[in-house]
């Protein structure tokens, strides 16, 4: 009955049975927090834990979207529930801009309150020989460090995500005229372009901590430099691992040219990382 | 045709349901899921209020003589962390499960296996918090804002609870998230969103700003994690970080997040006013708008919290001004409400007086919330109990009232039995008197001078400090009452008419039987 209906059209809103993955995830997310708790007190369980929670969160990744994608496949999204999944998205979208808001505002408020008041006249006495002038470890900070120039690897890294911004659109064009030779070849060349990316980013951590003496505990530079940059590249890898979806997906004979909302989000999701990248190449390289 | 759609096209002749715990374990139906937060949101508040029984207790002659100053502190912590993100936040979450589709008539929420993870991450939660205590030495005593450089300093509850307050702010955007789209998609037919019961329009906004801020709070307590850990220094002077910086972060989150409680009281109040004043609400639109703005507000007066911490003038003036705009649309919206009694026919059921209550005690809090907004005024009352005074009438007498007000009201549509009328007055009566027994003096101690979180005091506080905790005793007892009340009703009380309510006109009232059945709307309904 289902499939004498064309896609889109059905006139119900899908409702899904029970389903165990929702309780599988809590369960992975407790060990997870609680492995890492105990880790990082030293505390002998604890890297087992996150392991198990790891493997636990996996499997419940590939048991609730193997399911999701199933039901699409099969037909049983009306354009209503694909109305839903684009709200949603969007929403979810947003929720990750906010989270990079906190980082950026915490950078912002270094820049511009935090270290010129740490050289002004009440910490004089404290810290006589501390220059308030970004890039800063703080008053405390023994040594040198140096920082990344904007138009070395940087440059070439938001060159790359640029690029592949563009890739992926074309990818998209390739979809909905139904060539999906250009689907598949966007989608690979995006993801090569995605781990390019990867490479250079790890290329310049390793370079920054064995050469430039920049690392995590230096100071607010460090901090805001490494958790804004770490967790970008995070969701570039995140977002290359959709890609991939997308890509055996597209390979296998999913999405119509006029039916693919997974394609669309994941490229949304890939858009939202390429902004995010612009915004730290200004604002923590460059300026 | 039926609008739903079970597996694989069976309109739902032979669904079959897990029994026994697995049904509540794997439930997609916003019915179930909300009958889970509202019984969860009430386990927190019995434990959250063990918790403030333990500080009261101790409060009630100065000294030192039920528990030592680590575990007092932590007992505030997580009075307010266990408050705030495990009674009233999922009570209203409860609410939003239950009611959203069926006043917007749709069969269900629009992401039924999402809503069921939202809630089932509540609990390991709430486990990370309790095996927080059970760390090496104790449960965190940071205070529920978990201000730097304290929480940089603690014991490895901290992280426990750190990663709770990630679960938590994972459950939160998901829910939200669930409820923007069912509202923005799934409404029926007619259903403008300029007919939306306010309820509806209440959450709409919450769920916005709990997007718009769960992230933030996140954000925060990840930086507070990598100082503890990985050397990182945004909240340590001596690496050009701020500990101040944690403050502007957490209020960003903060001052929205005390709308987030109070919003979808407002909702709840907007439904039972009209209903048993037998009259519209008054100033729908206004309504809507002043809703709206003072999310949007919300979102740029956090530094109200922080006039003491050294600030420019200049800031301290701006947010002052703009924490006393907030009192606009707030004034509106306690103007609407009486306005809908005017002339009403109104009589006092157990939900009204409840709504009654959180009228007059919420609008006093939003005095005492004006007096504090004063910076002049607040650089002498910050951190006193006055402030505990006033978030204690805007958070138990405004959402918690609303809360008890909205189960009053909505149970006979939940279960089909009706409460015992007589009880539920008496519930009300105990609530209102204890409350103000234990929280109004607390203004004069707070105008006295006494310090919040401090577990001995001076002896001039004696004679307030006993009057307030005997007060908590009785409001304690209280709400074990609310529970054989509740629970009496369920198993024993009368089968509940069809229109309990004669002037409940939203669509559960007027589209669906008492007890609404499982499935909401599998036909949307019409509305004109
Ligand atoms: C007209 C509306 C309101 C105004 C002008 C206002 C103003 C303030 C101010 C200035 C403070 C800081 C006092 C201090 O720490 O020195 C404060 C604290 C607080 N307010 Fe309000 N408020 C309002 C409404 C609300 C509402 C609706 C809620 C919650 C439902 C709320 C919850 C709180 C809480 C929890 C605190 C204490 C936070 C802490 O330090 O732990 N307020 N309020
Ligand atoms: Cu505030």
């Amino acid at each position: 009955m289902a499939h004498a209906i064309k896609a889109g059209e059905q006139p119900w809103y899908y409702l899904p049975q029970p389903s165990r993955w929702p309780v599988v995830g809590s369960l992975a997310l407790f060990l997870l927090g609680f492995g890492a708790g105990l880790w990082f007190n030293g505390f002998a369980p604890g890297p087992w834990l996150v392991l198990a929670g790891f493997l636990v969160l996996l499997y419940m990744l590939f048991g609730w979207f193997g399911q999701v994608i199933g039901e699409s496949e099969g037909g049983l999204y009306s354009k209503r529930v694909d109305i839903s999944f684009r709200w949603a998205m969007s929403w979810f979208i947003f929720s990750e801009v906010m989270f990079f808001a906190a980082f950026f505002g915490a950078l912002f408020y270094a820049r511009v309150i935090a270290v010129p008041d740490l050289g002004g006249i009440e910490n004089r006495l404290l810290w006589p020989d501390f220059k308030a002038a970004w890039p800063t470890a703080g008053p405390d900070f023994k040594g040198t460090f140096e920082t990344i120039p904007a138009w070395g690897i940087p440059a070439l890294n938001t060159l790359l995500l640029l690029t592949s911004g563009a890739t992926v659109t074309w990818a998209h064009w390739g979809l909905k005229e139904n060539r999906r030779g250009q689907l598949v070849v966007g989608l690979i060349l995006t993801i090569l372009l995605g781990a390019i990316f990867l490479f250079f980013q790890g290329y310049e951590y390793t370079h920054a901590y064995s050469e430039l003496n920049l690392k995590l505990s230096t100071g607010i530079y460090g901090s805001t430099f490494f958790m804004l940059t770490g967790f970008h590249g995070l969701h570039v890898t995140l977002g290359a691992i959709m890609l991939t979806v997308i890509l055996v997906r597209s390979i296998k004979g999913h999405f119509t040219p006029d039916r693919h909302f997974a394609f669309e989000a994941v490229s949304w999701y890939w858009h939202f990382v390429d902004v995010v990248w612009l915004l730290l190449f200004v604002l923590v390289y460059w300026i | 045709m039926s609008a739903v759609l079970d597996q694989h096209g069976h309109e739902h002749a032979h669904d079959h349901h897990p029994s026994g715990l697995m049904r509540w374990v794997t439930t997609t139906n916003h019915k179930d899921i909300g009958t889970m937060y509202l019984w969860f949101s009430f386990a927190m508040f019995i434990v959250g209020g063990v918790m403030a029984l333990v500080i009261r207790a101790e409060l009630f002659q100065p000294g030192l003589q039920v528990v030592n100053p680590e575990f007092f502190n932590a007992m505030t912590t997580y009075h307010g962390l266990i408050m705030v993100f495990g009674a009233i936040m999922p009570a209203f979450v409860g609410f939003a499960n239950w009611q959203i589709p069926m006043m917007i008539g749709a069969p269900d929420m629009a992401f039924p296996r999402m809503n069921n993870w939202s809630f089932w991450l509540l609990p390991p939660a709430a486990t990370l918090l309790i095996a927080s205590f059970f760390m090496p030495g104790g449960g965190a005593g940071v205070g529920w804002t978990m201000y730097a450089p304290l929480t940089v300093q603690q014991g490895p509850a901290m992280d426990l609870m750190i990663f709770a307050v990630h679960i938590l702010g994972m459950s939160s955007i998901m829910g939200s998230i669930n409820i923007i789209t069912t509202l923005l998609n799934m409404r029926a037919p007619g259903m403008t969103l300029m007919k939306m019961p306010l309820f509806c329009w209440t959450w709409l906004i919450t769920a916005y700003l709990l997007i718009a801020v769960m992230p933030v709070l996140a954000g925060a307590v990840t930086m507070t994690l990598t100082d503890r850990h990985f050397g990182t220094t945004f909240f340590n002077a001596a690496g050009g970080g701020d500990p101040v910086l944690y403050q502007h972060i957490f209020w960003f989150f903060g001052h929205p997040e005390v709308y987030i409680i109070a919003i979808p009281a407002f909702g709840v109040i907007s439904q039972v006013i009209p209903a048993f004043s037998r009259k519209p609400l008054f100033g729908y639109t206004s309504m809507v708008y002043a809703t709206a703005s003072i999310a949007i507000l919300s979102f740029i007066v956090w530094a109200h919290h922080m006039y003491t911490v050294g600030m420019p003038t200049v800031g301290q003036l701006y947010f002052m001004y703009a924490t006393m705009l907030i009192a606009i649309p707030t004034g509106v919206k306690v103007f609407n409400w009486l306005a809908t009694m005017w002339k009403g026919s109104i009589t006092f059921e157990t939900p009204m007086l409840f709504a009654l209550g959180f009228l007059f005690l919420f609008t006093m809090g939003g005095f005492s919330g004006l007096v504090l907004s004063l910076t002049a005024v607040d650089v002498q009352l910050h951190d006193t109990y006055y402030v505990v005074a006033h978030f204690h009438y805007v958070m138990v007498a405004g959402a918690l009232f609303a809360a008890f007000a909205g189960v009053y009201y909505w149970f006979p549509k939940w279960t089909g039995k009706m409460y015992d009328e007589k009880l539920g007055k008496l519930h009300f009566w105990l609530s209102l008197i204890f409350f103000n027994v234990t929280f109004f003096v607390q203004h004069f101690l707070g105008l006295a001078g006494m310090p919040r979180r401090i577990p001995d005091y001076a002896l001039q506080f004696t004679e307030f400090n006993m009057i307030s905790s005997i007060g908590a005793f009785g409001f304690g007892l209280s709400q074990v009452f609310f529970f054989y009340v509740i629970v009496k009703a369920i198993r024993s009380g009368e089968k509940a008419p069809e229109h309990p309510w004669e002037g409940a006109d939203t669509l559960e009232w007027t589209h669906l039987p008492t007890p609404a059945p499982y499935h909401s709307f599998e036909t949307p309904p019409v509305v004109k």
